[in-house]
């Protein structure tokens, strides 16, 4: 909301600076985003009054002029305007001047003639014929009355008030006009507020026997309409244009001025149209009928449903209600009468017709604020006042009002204590009353009468908060929260703590990546078509094809992080993310189900399948798992078939033995893949489940006496088929060696031609110890006998 | 025999004295002390002393025994340290070298600046909860008083799932499911990732992080809202940080207040920070509306409490001088190793 320092003086006689009026009236909760004087971008351009024209004696074209600038002789300035004439007053740019279109001004020589300036047309001045309607873009201003000569031309064209734009909050309609923010900076300053009330109009003849008016629509509160006649089109006068100027708005004609004259004022849409094109001059405020149509003042064929409510005369719609008038609604140079409506529609209706049809405007941004319908009478008969004022027209007798729901003046108790509990402060009912007194809250035996602008005030926190902006907010304490402090991290917040610890240990970067995607995504990761990870839940209205699912697994989103790496030439990239992954649930209004995962991806020349793997054995370590194992897994296609595992893990079940869960996959990544994001080395990626590690994760640790007795070490080298896993030979040697295998460690691996083909070795160290006695070398024997013997049924050999 | 031994002495002395390497050593202590060594033949005499000589010259020449035994084993500690340095000389390395070391990785930006955020209110008595992003509509907007027409909605582009379901706009929700869920005395932070429908550019993004905080109880006044959150930037910026509250309206909080801290580069005189002004907008905040605690079955006339919103991101670019918030979102390492002394 922009206004006018000078307008709102008109309402509230302060004395503030802009600075101080920007400041201060931010502090009381009318927010001041931005202020700016229109003359600031201009300097050392006077008002000159022209004493003599003659010709260039040397072009057709140019034409010399003598202008008093108010320092002794008139000074010299060549021209190529044809307009001035002795007389005339216009806006000089001296020398070393600046004009508001960023042009520096010097004196120089045209055509051998000395030029001690610029006499200047409105494009310099960044105006328009719309604020000089006199004037013509390609001529010399002419200002349209005398100035003092040499005074600043900024205060003879109008162009030294300041405008202030207001950041006003939904719950302050009241505020979108001059009237509102007026009367807040009344309160603000200390200084009465000046309001004005419009006359009753004084019109010849009767409206209704040319116009009827009637709401029929729930959704319209009350309806208003004027009319005059003998309507005289043309410009407004120029405090006017220069009130709207400041404002933002553009000055039209004078009757379209007056309904945004008024707009600003009241903060009442308003709307002017002509009496010819209202069908039989019935106007009915209705719903659309289904199949309606409507050509707005825009051009556009828009078509309307019946939730939509609109301004119909007897043939159809002629606007759509708050929105935006038809193709015939305006106000045209042979209008001879000219309706002037001003009405309440409902915030909430205005504000869905708008949304469905698309169509925003500064009427439908108004009323869907939700509008006071006692508003609609005084700014009706303001439009009116000023037609009258500006000679706009003969104004018809009588006013059309069709006001089924009227809203009344509530009033409640005035309650200081609680006032004072909500703010923790003591203020008196004296000094409340003063605050509320400015805002039109007039206090009387202890109630409230509340304004019917003031649709925001209905409780005693409402009350605190007018009565804190006017103390102010920075003059009260601040105090402490009273009470036992007492919040701890959760179980599963340090137990995500520990796991970013470790994967940061383990040389990984945390990432955070979106949470949706497109779903592109699934192809890039090579999902099978059918794979329930591609119903995934969609959004309605997406920003784009980006952001139109919500990530099933976030895989796609790691390996965008690693394709961006690889892109920007990094030569290793080891990172990882704890990520949301969304899954719909079949019930239409049950909210998706969301899961925690790790995902994790690598590549470079330490990371390898083993790496990862090493990363993995890192969590579950920490994580206090001991149970756990990893299962080939060559059925995704997302992960390269021979080189892919699943870890599964024991998580607890309640009066029940332990369960083994998937707890997530771990492998190198398909080069089909990797293709597909461009990154040319061996990918790893691990995606495991955050919400089953906790789940599995081990309890306390409990002590175990250190070891009295001394261990004995057997390696163990063995040769076995290549396509036996390690961890099948490891578990057949845990099993046979029972519980004096204190550990097992395999520490080579060996494929060659030494044990021949289709044929690896792996060479284990056993660490055994008997808890109780001393362990003998027969005891050992035995030991690694049942080892043997066992491995043998699998058809594992001790290496020769 | 005296004079023997005192030339025997004489000799050890300077030879021993003189010795470089332990076989020379080893042969003068034969010399000496062996079977047939100098000092063993003088001994091997003292039998034909008299017995008023032999005490004497026994006494001397135990002296000089032991005299020469400690030059010996002097001489060989000398030799052995000087060996020894001769052979750390030779292992000198350049221990300027860099270390041989496992690579650390590092954490986002985002999660270092939250880590700090948490333990600030942790500290204060607030709890961490989390809450779901995908969110009813009522718990995201109508009970905090935004119903479906409220043009306070206008300001929040909003992803929309179905009619009723959608991407939190914001971390307030959590106010609701919490206070549905939990009796107040209630101190709660709810960080976490929304959601409105903004394209990406240096200061917006459809995905960014809120930290909501909720405190319920008897009692609670707008001056202890103003007491907590100045704390909090204290003791986020330092001591000498300053706020100031404006008036500002957000449907679910009355009276509600917009948060400006002094600047953290000038300390408020004005820079290009703050672009002039001593302050930069912070977040925003304000007391509970009663509506709000009476959806959620609190009574508003027993409880009070209040309420604040601040984004991670603001306050993470910040921090580190980031220009571009977008930077957070790509993950590009050159960009994430920047943090690794967070």
């Amino acid at each position: 909301m922009k206004l006018p320092m000078e307008w709102a003086k008109s309402f509230a006689p302060f004395e503030a600076t802009p600075a101080e009026f920007a400041e201060k009236m931010t502090m009381t909760g009318s927010k001041v985003e931005t202020f700016e004087r229109e003359a600031d971008a201009m300097s050392n351009v006077v008002v000159g009054r022209v004493a003599a024209t003659q010709p260039h004696p040397d072009s057709d074209h140019l034409h010399v002029i003598q202008v008093d600038t108010g320092a002794g002789e008139p000074i010299q300035i060549v021209t190529g305007a044809a307009n001035l004439k002795p007389g005339d007053y216009a806006p000089v740019a001296l020398h070393r001047s600046k004009l508001p279109n960023g042009a520096e001004i010097r004196k120089g020589k045209l055509r051998g003639l000395e030029s001690n300036g610029m006499l200047c047309s409105l494009p310099e001045l960044c105006l328009t014929t719309h604020d000089f309607p006199g004037s013509s873009e390609e001529e010399i201003l002419v200002l349209e009355e005398p100035a003092e000569p040499g005074s600043d031309a900024a205060v003879a064209l109008g162009m030294d008030d300041v405008t202030f734009d207001f950041e006003i909050t939904p719950n302050r309609p009241d505020c979108l006009s001059v009237r509102g923010l007026a009367r807040e900076a009344a309160a603000t300053f200390r200084v009465p507020f000046k309001d004005h009330t419009p006359p009753e109009p004084q019109g010849k003849g009767d409206v209704s026997t040319l116009l009827s008016a009637v709401v029929q629509a729930e959704t319209c509160n009350r309806y208003s309409a004027a009319m005059v006649e003998n309507v005289r089109i043309k410009p407004s006068p120029r405090w006017l244009r220069q009130r709207l100027r400041h404002a933002g708005v553009r000055p039209i004609n004078n009757i379209v001025d007056i309904t945004n004259y008024v707009m600003l004022e009241y903060g009442q849409p308003m709307h002017a149209f002509d009496y010819a094109y209202v069908n039989g001059g019935k106007i009915t405020v209705r719903m659309a009928k289904e199949g309606e149509k409507i050509v707005t003042l825009d051009g556009i064929e828009r078509a309307l449903d019946p939730g939509m409510m609109v301004i119909a005369d007897e043939k159809g719609p002629i606007a759509v209600a708050g929105v935006m008038g038809g193709e015939y609604s305006g106000v045209y140079d042979t209008t001879e009468k000219v309706v002037f409506e001003s009405a309440a529609f409902d915030g909430p209706s205005v504000r869905a017709t708008s949304r469905r049809l698309g169509l925003r405007t500064e009427s439908s941004g108004r009323f869907e604020k939700g509008l006071d319908p006692n508003t609609a009478g005084p700014a009706l008969r303001r439009a009116l006042e000023l037609v009258v004022e500006l000679d706009a027209g003969d104004i018809v007798g009588g006013i059309l009002d069709d006001y089924p729901r009227p809203r009344a003046q509530r009033t409640m108790p005035l309650n200081v204590a609680a006032v004072n509990a909500l703010l923790g402060i003591d203020v008196s009912e004296k000094e409340v009353i003063d605050i509320l007194t400015p805002l039109d809250l007039k206090v009387e035996n202890g109630v409230i009468t509340i304004p019917t602008a003031r649709a925001d005030v209905s409780r005693d926190c409402d009350i605190a908060e007018e009565v804190v902006r006017f103390v102010g907010y920075n003059t009260i304490p601040a105090t402490i929260l009273s009470g036992v402090a007492k919040a701890r991290p959760t179980a599963r917040q340090l137990f995500e703590e520990k796991c970013m610890r470790v994967l940061v240990g383990c040389g990984l970067w945390q990432c955070q990546t979106y949470s949706f995607y497109s779903p592109a995504g699934f192809d890039k990761i090579n999902l099978p078509e059918n794979d329930p990870l591609r119903d995934a839940v969609k959004i309605m209205n997406p920003f784009g094809e980006e952001t139109s699912i919500m990530r099933t697994t976030a895989l796609p989103s790691i390996f965008e992080v690693a394709a961006r790496n690889w892109a920007a030439r990094a030569e290793s990239c080891a990172v990882f993310e704890q990520a949301t992954e969304y899954t719909p649930t079949p019930g239409e209004e049950d909210l998706p189900i969301e899961r925690q995962k790790l995902v994790l991806a690598a590549y470079g020349p330490s990371w390898d399948y083993a790496a990862l793997k090493g990363v993995a054995e890192a969590l579950l370590e920490v994580a206090g798992i001991t149970r756990w194992e990893v299962r080939r897994n060559d059925a995704g296609t997302t992960f390269h078939p021979g080189r892919c595992g699943d870890i599964w893990v024991q998580v607890p079940v309640e009066n029940a033995p332990p369960e083994l869960v998937k707890l997530g996959t771990l492998g190198e990544v398909h080069p089909a893949v990797t293709e597909s994001y461009d990154i040319k080395p061996r990918l790893v990626a691990a995606d495991l489940s955050l919400d089953l590690l906790f789940e599995a994760s081990g309890a306390t640790p409990q002590f175990r006496q250190l070891p009295k007795f001394p261990a004995i070490t057997r390696d163990l080298a063995l040769v076995a088929g290549e396509d036996m896993p390690a961890a099948e030979i490891a578990g057949a040697i845990t099993s046979a060696a029972g519980k004096r295998l204190e550990s097992l460690t395999l520490f080579d691996v060996y494929t060659g031609e030494k044990i021949g083909p289709g044929k690896k070795s792996l060479a284990y160290s056993l660490v055994l110890r008997d808890a109780a006695a001393t362990l003998t070398d027969a005891d050992a024997d035995e030991i690694i006998g049942k080892v043997l013997a066992k491995l043998g049924g699998m058809g594992v050999a001790l290496r020769q | 025999m005296k004079n023997a031994l005192e030339s025997i002495r004489a000799e050890a002395g300077r030879l021993i004295g003189a010795v470089q390497d332990a076989q020379a050593l080893d042969a003068l202590r034969v010399r000496f002390f062996g079977k047939k060594g100098e000092l063993t033949a003088i001994l091997k005499q003292m039998g034909g002393l008299s017995a008023e000589e032999r005490p004497v010259i026994g006494a001397l020449a135990n002296e000089v025994r032991e005299e020469i035994d400690a030059t010996v084993r002097g001489a060989a500690k000398r030799l052995a340290n000087a060996e020894r340095a001769a052979r750390l000389a030779g292992e000198t390395i350049d221990v300027t070298l860099p270390g041989t070391r496992q690579d650390l990785g590092g954490r986002h930006p985002l999660d270092i600046v939250l880590g700090e955020l948490k333990d600030i209110f942790l500290g204060m008595g607030f709890d961490v909860v989390q809450g779901p992003e995908i969110e009813y509509d009522k718990y995201n907007f109508e009970m905090l008083n935004m119903p479906k027409s409220h043009p306070s909605r206008d300001t929040q582009d909003t992803f929309y799932i179905t009619e009723n379901i959608l991407l939190r706009t914001q971390t307030s929700p959590m106010q609701i499911r919490t206070m549905l869920a939990e009796k107040p005395p209630i101190r709660i932070i709810c960080p976490g990732r929304v959601y409105r429908s903004d394209a990406a550019d240096a200061t917006h993004s459809p995905v960014f992080n809120q930290i909501e905080g909720l405190a319920v109880d008897k009692g609670i006044t707008f001056t202890d809202l103003k007491g907590t959150l100045d704390l909090f930037f204290k003791q986020l910026y330092g001591p000498e940080t300053r706020t100031r509250f404006r008036p500002h309206h957000f449907a679910y909080t009355e009276p509600s207040a917009e948060v400006d801290m002094s600047c953290f580069k000038c300390g408020g005189k004005g820079c290009p920070m703050c672009k002039g002004e001593g302050w930069i907008e912070m977040l925003g905040c304000g007391m509970v509306h009663p509506k709000v605690l009476e959806n959620c079955g609190i009574d508003s006339t027993v409880y009070s409490g209040f309420a604040f919103g601040v984004g991670l991101e603001r306050i993470t670019l910040m921090r580190y001088g980031i220009d571009d918030m977008r930077l957070l979102f790509e993950n590009d390492l050159r960009f994430l190793k920047q943090f690794k002394g967070a």
